[in-house]
């Protein structure tokens, strides 16, 4: 077992105000301070990362994320608990912090680099490295004033990874300047993590957690309510986000060691869920190409004024390859009885190349499912693509080419 | 106390880089550059020379066959006194101002005042060069064994204005009254500093009251080294060094105190 990089134990933040600030800083001088209230913003927060995870920090605005982030990279003093880092921590939320307009690229470098604590004849010698990176040409050594704020990011994010950290932060979606500069600086992050690098990735994108991260923890009012595969945690935090009063938040493990999290007020439930041939029977393997047909009964417990089905395939990784509902397909059923019961039958063509799927499905009355959400269920359905007659393809969809070539 | 200083020292190419950057920042877009930070205090000093030296220089007897004395006195007076007054003022506001630096970058806090300090005494640096000109120019030649002492009253200086500065601005974060009161706490101190006149022209009972200002005998020392060439009266200074050393102290345990709560606040 290596050390961990990252080991956060106990990790409480609170912001204490005083009746007068006076009291705070008699309390400076050890003297009791009156009227003391504190508000947690964080609270038990406890992990350990190990060199090289990359680990998805989520939560709703207000969580606690960058509360915790400053706690981590140390800008903030815990009040309880503690952090502790083996090495050094970059973050590329702070892109251009302490940068001056009015001085050219090459002075601003310096003294950025001099803000991570690096010494002149290091900053000397990374300067060759960061110019080249930035790739702006004679602009290097332009003020920072005419550039355009691409090129700013450019030579912001070249500083800020010019010397491999333990511990990378990123936020969001990397946007980083243009397309071309967004590949080349997500080059150097994933060179970084096969180096070793721990990344910590702050974000509300589910496409972006799920495809970089082997791990997230999703902080909730200011407690950690999850930490695993982030696969789960997504789910369960979007069934958080459609948690309102009078839902439930289910989470059951299957036989397939999968975690299924079913949430919802449950007005309406979706009874049975297959996916059927041609001929009408149920299938778990499906040729790719097929023609198949996703059948869902729904009954109604109670009166419905609006009912919305949605549905949504996603592959193993969790990223969804389609996904839609009957609001866009302009066929939402008014005034569904209670007691009632519906069958939806959706025939689509299996499109997708070899791998296994999931089906999500909600049951909702409009086209989010934050409004009302009578039903939202995670991997309803497995199934597998095979490929069984077509040429040799890799990928998730099935994009038939007819190939033409001359000489 | 040495393991802040110790961070600070690793920190030192940050330090002079940003000193440099401000400094050259004021005046990277203008003609003729640096000439604008002595240009300020010049023109104040020759307003009070011109307005006040028919009214004071019968006054200063030691002086009284230079045509110019009462503006040396002057210029002398106000070297020191925009040193304190620039080291406090900037301390004051510096964590302030760097609020969001300090939220988001992890670096010693102890570095900021430390810049600020720098950048005034650069300022300093330069109007003294702009003084011994203006001495020269004036014909006025000050003996060169007292003026050994002159980096010892900068550092003196410097020490009571950064502790002052340092208590202040580290109270500023959490009551931002403070950073409204002092400017006219030190409008009044100015006057209460014998800068423009001398303390002879005071009222006997008023002049009592000088010996409670800490900067009255520094400014007096000043007085002592640039403008009458003697040796400053050290006994004097005792107290004010004391008194530098004190606040110093105070303010370097309620700068460790306060630290873990200042960036809540900012």
């Amino acid at each position: 077992m290596t050390q961990p990089v990252l080991d956060v134990d106990n990790l409480g933040k609170s912001f204490r105000t005083y009746g007068s600030e006076w009291s705070r800083v008699l309390s400076w001088f050890g003297l009791p301070s009156a009227a003391l209230t504190e508000r947690w913003v964080l609270r038990h927060v406890g992990f350990r990362i190990q060199p090289g995870e990359a680990v998805g920090i989520v939560g709703q605005n207000g969580a606690g994320k960058s509360t915790l982030l400053k706690l981590i990279t140390g800008t903030l003093r815990p009040t309880t608990g503690s952090v502790r880092v083996r090495g050094r921590i970059a973050a590329i939320l702070e892109l251009g912090m302490g940068m001056n307009p009015e001085f050219t690229g090459r002075q601003n470098v310096h003294h950025v680099a001099g803000l991570m604590g690096f010494s002149h004849s290091q900053i000397d010698a990374l300067m060759p490295e960061i110019e080249d990176f930035a790739e702006i040409g004679t602009y290097f050594d332009q003020p920072l004033r005419v550039y355009s704020s691409g090129m700013q990011m450019r030579v912001a994010f070249s500083v800020a990874t010019a010397v491999k950290p333990e511990i990378l932060i990123v936020d969001e979606a990397l946007s980083v300047g243009d397309a071309y500069f967004q590949h080349k600086s997500f080059d150097r992050i994933r060179a970084y993590r096969e180096a070793g690098t721990t990344l910590l990735i702050v974000s509300h994108d589910r496409s972006a957690i799920q495809t970089l991260c082997d791990r997230a923890i999703l902080l909730e009012r200011g407690a950690q309510v999850k930490d695993g595969p982030p696969e789960e945690v997504m789910d369960y935090y979007n069934a958080l986000l459609a948690e309102r009063e009078g839902q439930t938040l289910e989470v059951r493990r299957q036989d397939n060691g999968l975690v299924q999290t079913i949430s919802g007020s449950f007005e309406a439930t979706v009874e049975d869920v297959a996916l059927l041939n041609h001929r009408g029977d149920p299938v778990e393997f499906v040729n790719v190409g097929e023609e198949v047909t996703l059948r869902l009964k729904v009954r109604a417990h109670q009166a419905i004024p609006r009912l919305v089905m949605g549905y949504m395939i996603k592959d193993r990784l969790g990223q969804t390859m389609f996904g839609t509902n009957t609001f866009h397909t302009e066929q939402i059923l008014e005034d569904v009885a209670e007691g009632s019961s519906i069958t939806y039958s959706a025939a689509f063509t299996a499109n997708l190349g070899p791998g296994s799927y999931s089906v999500a499905t909600a049951l909702v009355s409009s086209d989010t499912h934050l409004l009302n959400n009578y039903e939202w269920r995670d991997l309803a359905l497995l199934f597998t693509v095979s490929n069984q007659d077509k040429p040799y393809f890799i990928g998730t969809a099935w994009v038939p080419p007819t190939i033409r070539i001359e000489r | 106390m040495l393991a802040m200083l110790g961070s600070a020292w690793s920190y030192r190419y940050f330090i002079l880089s940003s000193i440099r950057t401000e400094f050259m920042g004021r005046f990277i877009r203008s003609r003729i550059g640096g000439l604008w930070m002595v240009v300020n205090p010049l023109v104040q000093v020759s307003i009070y020379a011109l307005i006040l030296s028919s009214l004071l220089s019968a006054r200063l007897p030691e002086l009284a066959d230079q045509p110019y004395a009462y503006a040396i006195y002057l210029t002398a007076g106000i070297l020191c006194w925009s040193l304190f007054s620039e080291v406090v003022t900037r301390c004051l506001t510096v964590f302030i101002e760097n609020g969001n630096l300090l939220k988001k970058v992890v670096f010693p806090r102890s570095c900021l005042p430390l810049i600020a300090t720098g950048s005034a005494l650069v300022n300093n640096g330069l109007l003294l060069l702009a003084i011994i000109g203006v001495f020269a120019i004036l014909g006025h030649r000050v003996p060169p064994a007292p003026l050994l002492l002159l980096p010892a009253l900068v550092a003196l200086t410097v020490a009571l204005a950064l502790g002052f500065g340092l208590v202040l601005g580290t109270l500023n974060v959490f009551i931002r009254d403070i950073g409204h009161v002092v400017p006219l706490v030190l409008q009044i101190g100015f006057w209460f500093t014998p800068v423009v006149y001398v303390p002879e022209v005071l009222p006997a009972e008023v002049r009592g009251l000088l010996a409670f200002n800490p900067l009255f005998p520094l400014i007096g020392a000043y007085h002592d080294v640039l403008v009458f060439g003697r040796a400053p009266d050290l006994a004097g200074l005792a107290g004010t060094a004391a008194l530098a050393l004190g606040s110093l102290a105070l303010a370097l345990v309620m700068f460790r105190r306060a630290g873990a709560e200042m960036v809540d606040v900012l």
